[in-house]
């Protein structure tokens, strides 16, 4: 527990005392709406040429790109209708997109639908944040001490391996259909991300910047939380973005098998009683909030990056 | 680049060095034992600068190692001030070939890695600004390592060994990686610092002219050829004249002779010249011998 509440102390450290930069939270702070739903194609050195507002021609500016990002969904949503409207496939196998509108009404009417994404956001967060630590620090173990390493590294692996739907079975067993048990298949989802690029990164950080550490008499306390972290950092924000889309995958795995609320349930429960439009609902649900959570990581991974290279 | 004096500073005193008997074996991966170094015996007096100088892999830096306490010998002990060095040493500070920056720290708080541990927070920013100024600096401060330029990025890893108010100065190839006029400029600004800042300087180079303008000694370190296996001291050689030395100084073209012969460089082939493809090999041997 110690070993991760460092990351997040050196974090928060860090960029305080660089307040010598431009002024951190402007640009994300103001448009929020526009950096969050940019298509996950924006990679890093466009955004950063984007950035220094000289777009040249084959980027196009912020706000161009937010509209060509609308392009795509708007043109599936003409032609879902289109298709549907047209009879080709018959109504029991494809809503209409204003059926599945009135469906997310319905549904919200009663705050049923509230309740259902409450709670699997819930569960999602508490498992990404539990398994992330435990992958914060078991990865920063193995990929600091060499010993660790070769006394762990294979058994994580071995566990890695292991499909995690195979779990559930033994979770259910000990620990019955609960909270728990959907929170942990969770945490096993988003542990494995984390623990594979953090114990990587550390291990493979620039071996002259630690001899720098060292020849400066920084203890293995320092070193770590002014050399080694710092250095790792952009490599764990990708990390968590990772297990944050497990998280999603093994909240719907967990649901669809064992539970009575949730999103993953009312997926199961719609296909049972026939109620497509609800399918198509949670599915497009799952599709905004996944790409919504993983903007916001996206942000502080931009964020950092341009603090730190 | 203009660095005017800066009047000196009443910091920590400048420390001897002592190594006595130092030699330093590696095991090699097929279990063989190599010998780098045997039989190193220097005396480096408080405020001198020495440079070694030798052959590629002949243990200069693995010596340097030594007396920054990054490594140990194997037989034989090093002591700063007659204290012996056991481990990394708060009284000596290093630098490397590369600046060996952290990318995400600006300039002045890369620099501030340097200061001794509980450094006061006033007094080390002002220590720090202080040291930036000597090097020429002060502009770049806020600055990250990739946006400013080598040069500009050894000389804040110069500063950055100064902050820790050393004794001895350790300095691994410091501008081997340099270009040559830079080169130039940071040599006279070692001096330059040397004056304001006077501690021990070891510096190992390459560059015989750069030992000969730097050092009081040139020490020639090397393979002898009838000795057993391991580097040792081949020649120790005064640089007579006080700095700042003219760079052309005929008085010391002998001496530079003398250390290309123990580089294994044969130097008459330069003024002779008949043969224009062997002095330019000779030369860029000389040179380029990294």
């Amino acid at each position: 527990m110690t070993v991760t509440s460092r990351p997040r102390g050196s974090e928060a450290g860090s960029l305080e005392t660089g307040r010598l930069g431009a002024s951190p939270g402007g640009p994300p702070s103001r448009r929020p709406a526009v950096r969050s739903r940019r298509l996950p194609v924006a990679k890093r050195p466009r955004a950063d040429s984007n950035r220094s507002g000289h777009g040249d021609a084959s980027t196009p500016p912020r706000r161009g790109r937010f509209l060509v990002g609308l392009f795509l969904p708007l043109v599936l949503l003409a032609t879902w209708q289109l298709i549907a409207v047209s009879g080709l496939v018959p109504a029991y196998r494809l809503p209409t997109p204003a059926s599945v509108w009135l469906a997310g009404l319905d549904l919200a009417g009663d705050g049923v639908l509230a309740g259902h994404i409450a709670i699997s956001t819930q569960r999602v967060l508490i498992g990404f944040a539990v398994g992330s630590l435990f992958g914060l620090v078991v990865g920063a173990i193995v990929g600091l001490s060499r010993w660790a390493s070769a006394f762990a590294g294979p058994t994580v692996g071995a566990f890695r391996a292991v499909p995690s739907l195979a779990w559930v079975p033994l979770l259910i067993l000990y620990l019955g259909i609960n909270e728990d048990s959907k929170v942990l298949l969770i945490a096993i989802g988003a542990f494995f991300p984390v623990y594979t690029t953090v114990a990587g990164a550390l291990r493979h950080v620039d071996g002259h910047l630690v001899e720098l550490g060292r020849a400066y008499g920084l203890s293995r306390t320092n070193l770590l939380l002014q050399v080694q972290l710092p250095a790792v950092l952009p490599t764990v924000v990708s990390g968590l973005r990772l297990a944050l889309a497990q998280a999603w995958l093994f909240l719907v795995a967990a649901e669809l098998i064992f539970s009575s609320m949730g999103l993953g349930f009312l997926l199961s429960d719609s296909q049972n009683n026939g109620r497509i439009d609800r399918l198509f609902l949670v599915i497009i649900l799952l599709a905004v909030f996944g790409k919504v959570t993983d903007a916001l990581i996206g942000v502080l991974e931009k964020y950092l990056l341009k603090r730190w290279s | 680049m203009s660095i005017t004096s800066v009047p000196p500073r009443t910091s920590v005193p400048a420390l001897g060095v002592s190594i006595r008997g130092v030699a330093r074996s590696f095991t090699a991966a097929d279990g063989s034992i190599r010998r780098v170094l045997r039989d190193i015996d220097l005396e480096i007096g408080a405020g001198e600068i020495v440079a070694l100088i030798g052959p590629s892999g002949c243990g200069k830096s693995t010596l340097l190692r030594q007396v920054s306490g990054l490594d140990r010998p194997s037989i034989g002990t090093i002591a700063i001030d007659d204290t012996r060095v056991t481990g990394v040493d708060l009284r000596c500070a290093v630098a490397f070939q590369e600046p060996r920056l952290l990318p995400w720290r600006s300039i002045e708080r890369n620099v501030a890695l340097g200061l001794p541990p509980g450094t006061d927070r006033a007094a080390g920013a002002a220590r720090v600004g202080e040291l930036l100024e000597l090097v020429g600096l002060s502009g770049s401060r806020s600055l990250r390592p990739r946006q400013v330029s080598g040069g500009m990025a050894q000389r804040a890893s110069l500063a950055r060994a100064l902050s820790r108010g050393p004794g001895v100065l350790v300095l691994d190839e410091p501008f081997g990686a340099l270009d040559a006029l830079t080169r130039l400029r940071m040599q006279d600004l070692l001096l330059d610092v040397h004056a304001a800042e006077p501690a021990t300087i070891l510096l190992v180079t390459h560059d015989v002219d750069e030992a000969l303008y730097l050092a009081d000694r040139v020490v020639l370190l090397g393979q002898d050829p009838d000795g057993p296996d391991g580097s040792s001291i081949l020649r120790i050689l005064p640089v007579p004249g006080v700095r700042p030395r003219a760079r052309g100084d005929a008085t010391l073209a002998q001496l530079r002779g003398e250390l290309l012969e123990g580089l294994g460089v044969d130097s008459r082939h330069q003024t002779a010249a008949p043969h224009r493809t062997s002095k330019a090999t000779a030369t860029s041997t000389a040179r380029d011998s990294r």
